[in-house]
């Protein structure tokens, strides 16, 4: 729009098809924003099926519920929490000028949150197979653990499995992408990109991963903690 | 153009405000977790979740200082939502309804 | 209507800089292209390829129902037949036809901007969509797949000895490329408007893009994980849908049709969008009800996410969801007729020239008029209980999306043609085969009314020998649409080797992409960056007519 448009400072980097760098800026932010919308309509389908046959199976739901692990379920909150903290703090540095040091430390930091979480959901999982909550033809097994557990509620029960592992799984997907991404953005930061006037990727990754949090924060309440007051929060068994 | 978007910094205050607002509201949600209050349980556990979902999106997000065109896209993702919860669970809820 | 004496440009002179067509002749040039234009170049080339496969797939249904018995095909194969058709139809031609194509190609044009937001985004969605379209093609190859397009569970997630799993990750995978390409849209047309080109200036093809970009916003994502959870549900045999494992089927249709209906307005929007551009064109005036026409577009893209359980009255959905789902979908044919009521006032006493283009989209409105009223027989709570799943929907459904979408389609494509392409093609050829498609069409189509009213079911190969006749007169007319397609693409294809040379602006039409753009536009779209200081369509009283060539 203007000529001095492509006068830009040193190391930013302006597309051709654009006038300036604030239209850059917005179209990416507007761009990211639009994705993110798809991302909640996406998970927003797993949370109908959730909300639908919770109501359907209250029962199931609640015995179902109770096999999670609400201490692992509750850390991982935290984590992720303190991630997305970090995660906040990477890009206030880059606001203020700070150098790529400190970007890359609070990077790290978030990366080494995000791993965490990851770890963590690997134990859970572990758990989940070895006490045969696997959610397959094996779990219906009249003879088998789940049977035992949930009795007659056993199919229903297998239902709030299948959610649980395709909504924790879709999300945990999500933090593989987003950690494989944080490497993307440490290198971008490590060469210097993102400045105080320009820092777009940064801001964009960021705007994933405090998404990918909020998910989460859904989650917890929502597959961990509708048995706890059945047995005074005893959590897992 | 508005300008200036980006350049809004968030105090470092704010963000631990947010932070340790978000702590305390995880274990908010824990503690009001083992208390039975028969139909509240669900409307309580997701008020506190929707708060901390917020404080997200309007702090770490920037949201709050963001244009009038996110903060619409926000909005409207929220209304799509409710918009599939609303008309697909309307069909369970008044099934029962009519008998026969 | 304005205030200054309006003139039409003929367009710039040639320009020195090379053309988007001559700006690099290798393969790595197409096929790592980030010029909208090449993209969308790309795109109408897979288009096509999928096009021709679901119409011979068409054209086989057809022939098998020439007789009451299963003489071509067993029962099987049929199934096979119409489930492919649907799927490669919609997903891979209906969806992406006109955005894809037209949309990436005069969008950036039209606002006056060098190129979409994000033409690396833009490109990957092309190799999104041709992964996807690659999975589908494994499908055919590997046997095909049986469950009909809507993939109902439980038979697509327990029963069907088919390619379900594999149909579903293709369709997965081809919804990225239609976010992707709504993404872009959405963006484009909020940032990269050149000075002046205000909302209310925008051509309403651009406001028939933007809506439809919501949808596909919106909408395509839930289509996503909907077919991914049942492909889950059958590849790993967990219960979420299976009523003998507690799940309900219902649900399933609840979220594929919380997408699906909405998708029809994917299909739909951007067609309707060409029409204005070509009636204002051809017509010589300002479409009638400008911005009445421009938030019709916005309303049908919201109230239709909201009518979608009209698909569902017979499947036990409760009556109180159906009563509000029949009462959304006669509000949504408010917008509909807005538009084209507007249509055709922007006609009355406007210079009518009958080109190919204005052919088409006459066309259009006749067929849309039948396609959306009979819409509304659907929505009739008590009558679809008679005609659900009958030849009368395969009727109204093919008014609209083969009678609109893909006149629409033509005439955009005739219409674009010498500014995509740089030439002209034959005319006589041209209205020859709309004329035939035309007719074609209709003597498909409209017998199957009649077949459904009397309760002929849809997707069974056998029928009752005294609906022969009818059935015979469907497929007579299946065969001449074919024909008359074919000889509109060999025509097309003929003018893209041999057409005269067009003029920037060869319809003397309004529109950026007809004043400021060569034909065919260099890689940058414009010589000098444009500046907007008209409304669309800003046609002189006085009405020079359209000069070709």
């Amino acid at each position: 729009m203007s000529d001095q448009a492509h006068a830009v400072p040193g190391g930013v980097r302006l597309a051709h098809h654009f006038d300036d760098l604030e239209q850059q800026h917005e179209s990416a932010q507007l761009g990211m924003w639009a994705f993110m919308l798809t991302e909640i309509m996406f998970f927003g389908g797993l949370f109908l099926c959730y909300i639908v046959y919770r109501n359907l199976y209250p029962e199931a739901w609640q015995l179902a519920s109770h096999q999670l692990n609400v201490l692992m379920g509750g850390v991982n909150t935290a984590v992720l929490i303190c991630s997305s903290l970090t995660m906040a703090l990477a890009i206030r540095t880059a606001q203020t000028g700070g150098g790529r040091i400190p970007q890359i430390g609070w990077l790290a930091l978030t990366l080494l949150f995000g791993t965490a979480f990851l770890v963590i959901k690997t134990f859970e999982y572990k758990e989940k197979f070895e006490h045969g909550l696997i959610p397959g033809p094996s779990f219906i097994d009249p003879s088998g653990h789940a049977a035992a557990v949930f009795g007659a509620e056993v199919r229903h029960a297998r239902i709030f499995f299948s959610l649980y592992f395709i909504m924790t799984g879709l999300h945990a997907f999500h933090m593989i992408v987003g950690i494989g991404m944080m490497f993307w953005t440490m290198r971008c930061s490590w060469k210097g990109y993102y400045t105080a006037s320009n820092y777009d990727g940064l801001e964009m990754f960021g705007l994933y991963w405090h998404f990918v949090d909020i998910v989460w924060i859904f989650l917890f309440p929502l597959l961990y903690l509708l048995g706890a007051h059945a047995t005074g929060g005893g959590g897992h068994h | 153009m508005s300008g200036h978007t980006q350049h809004h910094i968030v105090p470092l205050r704010h963000y631990i405000g947010v932070f340790v607002a978000l702590i305390v509201l995880t274990a908010a949600t824990y503690l009001t977790a083992l208390i039975d209050m028969g139909p509240l349980n669900t409307p309580v556990a997701m008020a506190i979740a929707i708060v901390k979902a917020l404080l997200v999106i309007l702090i770490f997000m920037h949201v709050k200082y963001s244009n009038r065109l996110i903060q619409t896209m926000v909005i409207a993702s929220a209304l799509w939502l409710m918009i599939m919860f609303g008309f697909a669970g309307g069909d369970y809820l008044t099934r029962g309804w009519i008998s026969g | 209507m304005s205030s200054h004496a309006a003139t039409i440009r003929p367009g710039p002179e040639r320009s020195d800089k090379p053309s988007y067509l001559t700006d690099g002749h290798t393969l790595k040039s197409w096929l790592l292209t980030v010029d909208h234009k090449r993209i969308a170049i790309l795109y109408l080339a897979a288009i096509t390829v999928f096009f021709s496969v679901g119409g011979l797939l068409a054209l086989l249904i057809r022939a098998e129902l020439f007789t009451p018995k299963g003489d071509l095909f067993d029962s099987d194969t049929y199934n096979k037949l119409f489930t492919l058709h649907g799927i490669v139809m919609i997903f891979f031609f209906l969806i992406p036809s006109i955005p894809a194509t037209l949309g990436n190609f005069l969008i950036p044009i039209m606002i006056g901007a060098k190129d979409v937001a994000f033409p690396k985004i833009n490109l990957l969605s092309w190799y999104v969509y041709m992964t996807g379209g690659s999975m589908a093609v494994l499908v055919i190859v590997l046997g095909g797949v049986d469950t009909g397009w809507t993939l109902y569970p439980p038979f697509s997630s327990t029963y069907s000895n088919t390619n379900v799993a594999l149909t579903a990750m293709a369709a997965f995978v081809t919804g990225f490329s239609s976010i992707l390409t709504g993404l872009n849209f959405m963006v484009t047309i909020h940032k990269m408007r050149a000075p002046g080109m205000t909302w209310f200036r925008l051509p309403l093809f651009i406001w028939a893009h933007y809506a439809t970009s919501l949808v596909m916003l919106l909408g395509t994502p839930v289509i996503a994980i909907t077919v991914l959870t049942m492909a889950i549900e059958r590849v790993f045999h967990v219960g979420i849908f299976d009523p003998t494992a507690g799940g309900d089927p219902v649900l399933f249709q609840h979220m594929f049709w919380f997408y699906s209906h909405p998708a029809v307005y994917i299909m739909i929007l951007p067609g309707m969008g060409v029409i204005s551009e070509v009636i204002a064109c051809f017509t010589r005036k300002r479409i009638f009800g400008y911005a009445f026409v421009a938030m019709s577009s916005l309303g049908i893209a919201i109230i239709g996410f909201i009518v979608w359980g009209h698909h569902m009255y017979v499947t036990g959905q409760s009556t109180y969801a159906d009563i509000v789902f029949s009462i959304l979908t006669y509000i949504v044919a408010v917008p509909s007729a807005i538009k084209t009521f507007n249509w055709t006032a922007t006609m009355y006493k406007g210079s009518v020239s009958m080109d190919t283009p204005m052919v088409y989209a006459m066309c259009f409105m006749g067929l849309f008029l039948i396609g959306g009223l009979t819409g509304l027989f659907c929505a009739n709570l008590g009558l679809d209980v008679h005609i659900h799943d009958t030849y009368f929907i395969v009727a109204h459904f093919h008014y609209v999306m083969v009678g609109s979408a893909m006149f629409a389609y033509l005439a955009g494509l005739h219409f674009w043609f010498p500014k995509i392409t740089g030439r002209m093609y034959s005319e006589g050829p041209a209205k020859f085969g709309a004329i035939i498609i035309f007719i074609g069409f209709n003597l498909t189509f409209f017998p199957q009314f009649i077949l459904g009213y009397l309760g002929m079911p849809r997707r069974y190969h056998f029928y009752p020998e005294e609906w022969q006749v009818l059935n015979v007169l469907s497929s007579a007319g299946a065969m001449t649409l074919g024909a008359g397609i074919l000889l509109s693409m060999l025509n097309i294809g003929w003018a893209i080797v041999a057409g005269a040379k067009a003029s920037a602006n060869p319809w003397m039409a309004k529109g950026l992409e007809w004043e400021n753009a060569s034909s065919p536009p260099i890689t940058a779209n414009f010589d000098e960056a444009p500046i907007v200081t008209e409304e669309a369509y800003n046609y002189p009283a006085q009405l020079p007519s359209a000069a070709h060539h």
